[in-house]
């Protein structure tokens, strides 16, 4: 087996990925960086964001105000002092991706320009039309080639940690050309794997965000933390759920049921607000939450739209014009006429909701570190305290350059460290151990075939941990997955070959996709209350009971049985618990105390 | 739902001395992507089917095939256009490694080379450039690549002569070149004037009718020839001059 040795180790080519791998390089340039992922850097799933990312900017705006809607938008459920950080170095590394050349959208004079965002108070989300994913991942991956010491090896497929005592020792991995297996000997591991969005059916994510790095971290010990907080975004195309902009909305966007109407006044985001003049953190700029949830509401009343690929609701741009679309939306006007045919110069767009961010992930402090020492997390694999029960839109982007460079930072500084290095007997040992689920899954001669297990979960997870989860459904689900791990076990391949083998890899995918479903559904059944984007339907449970659960869920992995779930405090110490409150509620130019 | 007559090229390394034809027949509505037939071929007939895909919404650029010899992105293309039938073989001029799956290296040795970065002076301290509409229209539709490979699988230059930089790379170097906060065109144009540059195309221009994102890397192309033009130009008469392109910052 071939055996690399290098001081930094990144796994996952995505926004995080690359500033952690920038990071560690600007830290100690003697310092060896190894960027490894299962797609090319730029195939990553950053690249479909659209709308934006958060950082105060205005001179009527403030760090307060962008701390108070996030922690508010998490339902009181983000670590606070990691809130703090976050917003007040946010401005300093979109900077810094403007220096590297980022083609942010500009006013007339130069300077940036800036966007309303869904429960933003004020406009503070930067742009690059509506690809800013797209052109934050390429600007980041072509700078990342000025740096000779990042080794990158693109197309490896992570397959285990090889972790002992406690202590992260490196990774193996496959290289997907060949099928050959490498073993990658590191000072510190960063995984920046992403989230696990494809354990559901409709996703706004890419075929590739299926929860590898989560999985791995969790059967290691790790924690999971706040797995039951999926986001689901209220505007995915029916059928394909591709996504559709939230700056559809920032721009002035409406959402209308069958009848035409503007429903969201009906869940506390109103009043309405007249066509063209969007206002903050009121009816179609409420937080994803609670248009998710109302889009659910509409539906059970048959208030919904019959569309040939299901119930949708309706996104109405038209007011705005061809010239403002093409300028601010022109990737919304080409995806809707390629998948829906649709020209929102002239029709509403049909949208529903779908899956499409996992608020939790692995557990890190501040600093990005895992429990495992010399393991880091960082970006939507991991669970750093930012999101808490609902994330708001454009805060994600930020966070992969925020917390990247945190963690690229730490690990260099780890690394730079003298280390125990691990003896080959010990390599040797982990090796084997890291390598029996993938000789299980090579000499499995069941009759099941990946695709439908993998059907079959994607289907449960949305019947039960969906929008509204209640008991029965999700112990439903729990079953479900119980007999899709049984049959697991007994899959059978049609590709015995080593190159490209992507059936290999699929069939790897689901086995960490049902791990995480499971740490996600254990979660909902104990989290006994409704917060943010976990809605429980019981009569006793759909209010917030900050008496018993204004604490993070830890899900542990137990080897042949269920997770089990324990309880973290919630660091509250900047802003005290109080309610949610959108729509037309007295607007002041202060910074809003969010007080009860 | 009616069905649909697939030719694929089928090629597997440890199987096969050479690629070959393989008939599939695939069930589709309006909706059905070339994608959505592999997917359905991959779960439903043939699990060894190899190809590259994520997004499904013409933005990663991993799932560039030939359909019917034009070379497209499998997840923008759809069965309903194709009434006729469909051949589905890998992107033409890279070499195959299996199925449709190509090798994508000497395409990202192209775009490396070119420094495809920002190499500037210093930058305002803790602000970002000023930068009008204007002078980010000037560059904007070249920033737009997506990596796919399209243009070079359309590029008659790339096939007969795989070291020449190609439309990507060359679209991508004109991006940085054309930007009013960089100051690395010179450090870009040795490349650019090259026998592997801007020299090497034949202007068919077929790479900007292949492109999914309307960047235009023929014209690309074309303006880098006159730069370079220029650069020769400037060079005779003052030689070892560094930072040419100041007048736009």
């Amino acid at each position: 087996m071939q055996q690399l040795t290098t001081d930094v180790l990144v796994v996952g080519g995505g926004g995080a990925g690359l500033r952690s791998a920038i990071a560690a390089s600007e830290a100690n340039p003697r310092l060896s960086v190894t960027l490894l992922s299962k797609v090319y850097p730029m195939r990553s799933h950053t690249v479909a964001a659209e709308g934006g990312a958060a950082a105060v900017t205005l001179s009527h705006d403030s760090l307060q105000a962008h701390f108070d809607d996030t922690v508010a938008g998490s339902d009181w459920l983000a670590e606070q002092g990691v809130v703090d950080y976050f917003v007040k170095h946010a401005f300093d590394e979109l900077v810094q991706l403007e220096h590297w050349g980022c083609p942010w959208s500009r006013q007339q004079s130069g300077e940036l320009q800036v966007r309303r965002f869904g429960g933003m108070k004020t406009e503070r989300t930067w742009f690059a039309a509506d690809k800013t994913g797209f052109h934050i991942l390429h600007t980041l991956f072509q700078t990342s080639l000025k740096y000779p010491q990042i080794n990158r090896l693109d197309e490896y497929f992570l397959l285990d940690l090889l972790v002992h005592e406690q202590r992260c020792y490196g990774v193996l991995a496959i290289e997907i050309a060949s099928g050959e297996l490498v073993r990658i000997v590191a000072g510190a591991v960063v995984l920046a794997t992403g989230g696990a969005g494809r354990v559901y059916q409709f996703n706004t994510n890419g075929g590739i965000v299926t929860g590898d790095g989560m999985a791995l971290a969790y059967r290691h010990g790790v924690a999971l933390r706040d797995m039951e907080f999926v986001q689901y975004h209220p505007t995915g195309l029916p059928g394909s759920g591709i996504l559709i902009t939230e700056a559809c909305r920032g721009e002035g966007g409406i959402l209308l049921n069958k009848d035409g109407y503007r429903y969201l006044q009906d869940y506390g985001l109103g009043p309405e607000t007249p066509l063209g003049q969007p206002q903050n953190k009121t009816m179609e700029l409420g937080p994803r939450d609670k248009l998710s949830q109302a889009f659910w509401h509409e539906q059970q009343q048959g208030r919904t739209i019959q569309h040939p690929q299901g119930e949708v609701v309706h996104l109405d741009l038209r007011h705005l014009g061809q010239r403002y679309l093409l300028e601010r939306l022109p990737f919304i006007c080409e995806l809707a006429k390629a998948y829906v045919n649709v020209d929102p110069v002239k029709s509403p767009i049909p949208i529903r909701p779908a899956v499409h961010y996992t608020m939790g992930g692995i557990l890190t402090d501040a600093n990005c570190a895992t429990s495992i020492a010399g393991l880091y997390a960082v970006g939507e694999c991991a669970s750093v305290g930012l999101h808490g029960a609902n994330r708001l839109g454009s805060n994600s982007l930020t966070e992969l350059l925020v917390f990247g460079k945190v963690a690229g930072r730490e690990a260099a500084r780890v690394a730079s460290k003298p280390h125990s290095a691990a003896t080959d007997p010990l390599l040797s040992s982990l090796t084997e151990q890291a390598l029996a689920p993938l000789k299980r899954l090579q000499n499995s001669k069941g009759t099941e075939r990946w695709h439908e297990l993998r059907q079959q979960l994607a289907a449960s997870m949305e019947q039960g941990c969906g929008i509204y989860r209640s008991e029965a459904g999700l112990q439903q689900t729990l079953a479900t997955l119980g007999q899709l791990k049984q049959r697991y076990q007994q899959l059978r391949l049609g590709d015995t070959g080593k190159a490209f083998n992507t059936e290999l890899l699929h069939a790897l995918e689901l086995g960490f996709g049902l791990d995480v479903a499971e740490a996600m559904c254990q979660a909902a059944l104990e989290r006994k209350e409704s917060r943010g984007a976990h809605q429980r339907q019981e009569p006793s449970l759909t209010k917030r009971n900050d008496q018993d659960f204004l604490r993070h869920s830890l899900a542990f992995y137990q080897t042949g049985s269920e997770a089990r779930i324990e309880w973290q405090a919630v660091d509250t110490s900047l802003s005290a618990p109080a309610e949610r409150r959108y729509g037309g509620q007295p607007q002041t130019d202060k910074p809003p105390k969010e007080t009860s | 739902m009616p069905s649909m007559a697939i030719q694929l090229q089928r090629y597997l390394p440890e199987r096969d001395s050479t690629p070959h034809w393989q008939a599939f027949n695939v069930e589709y509505d309006d909706s059905t992507s070339v994608l959505d037939a592999l997917e359905q071929i991959k779960a439903e007939q043939d699990s060894s089917l190899s190809y590259r895909w994520s997004c499904r919404m013409a933005i990663c650029g991993s799932c560039g095939v030939m359909v019917n010899g034009v070379p497209k992105l499998g997840c923008k293309t759809f069965l309903r256009d194709y009434p006729k039938g469909l051949q589905l073989a890998p992107l033409g001029n890279f070499p195959v490694e299996k199925d449709l799956i190509v090798d994508m290296s000497r395409f990202l040795e192209h775009l490396t080379a070119i420094k495809p970065y920002l190499i500037a002076e210093a930058a305002p301290q803790g602000q970002p450039h000023r930068q009008t509409p204007a002078q980010l229209a000037r560059y904007k539709q070249f920033s737009n690549c997506i990596n796919c490979g399209l243009c070079y699988a359309a590029c008659p230059q790339f096939g007969l002569k795989p070291d020449f930089l190609g439309p990507a790379a060359i679209a991508l170097a004109h991006r940085y070149n054309l930007d009013s906060r960089d100051s690395g065109k010179a450090e870009r144009m040795a490349q650019l004037n090259s026998d592997n540059g801007v020299w090497g195309c034949t202007f068919v221009g077929y790479c900007s009718t292949v492109c999914p994102k309307g960047v235009d890397p023929a014209a690309a192309v074309n303006q880098g020839k006159i730069a370079s033009t220029l650069d020769g130009v400037i060079q005779w008469f003052k030689p070892a001059k560094a930072s040419r392109n100041k007048e736009q910052r």
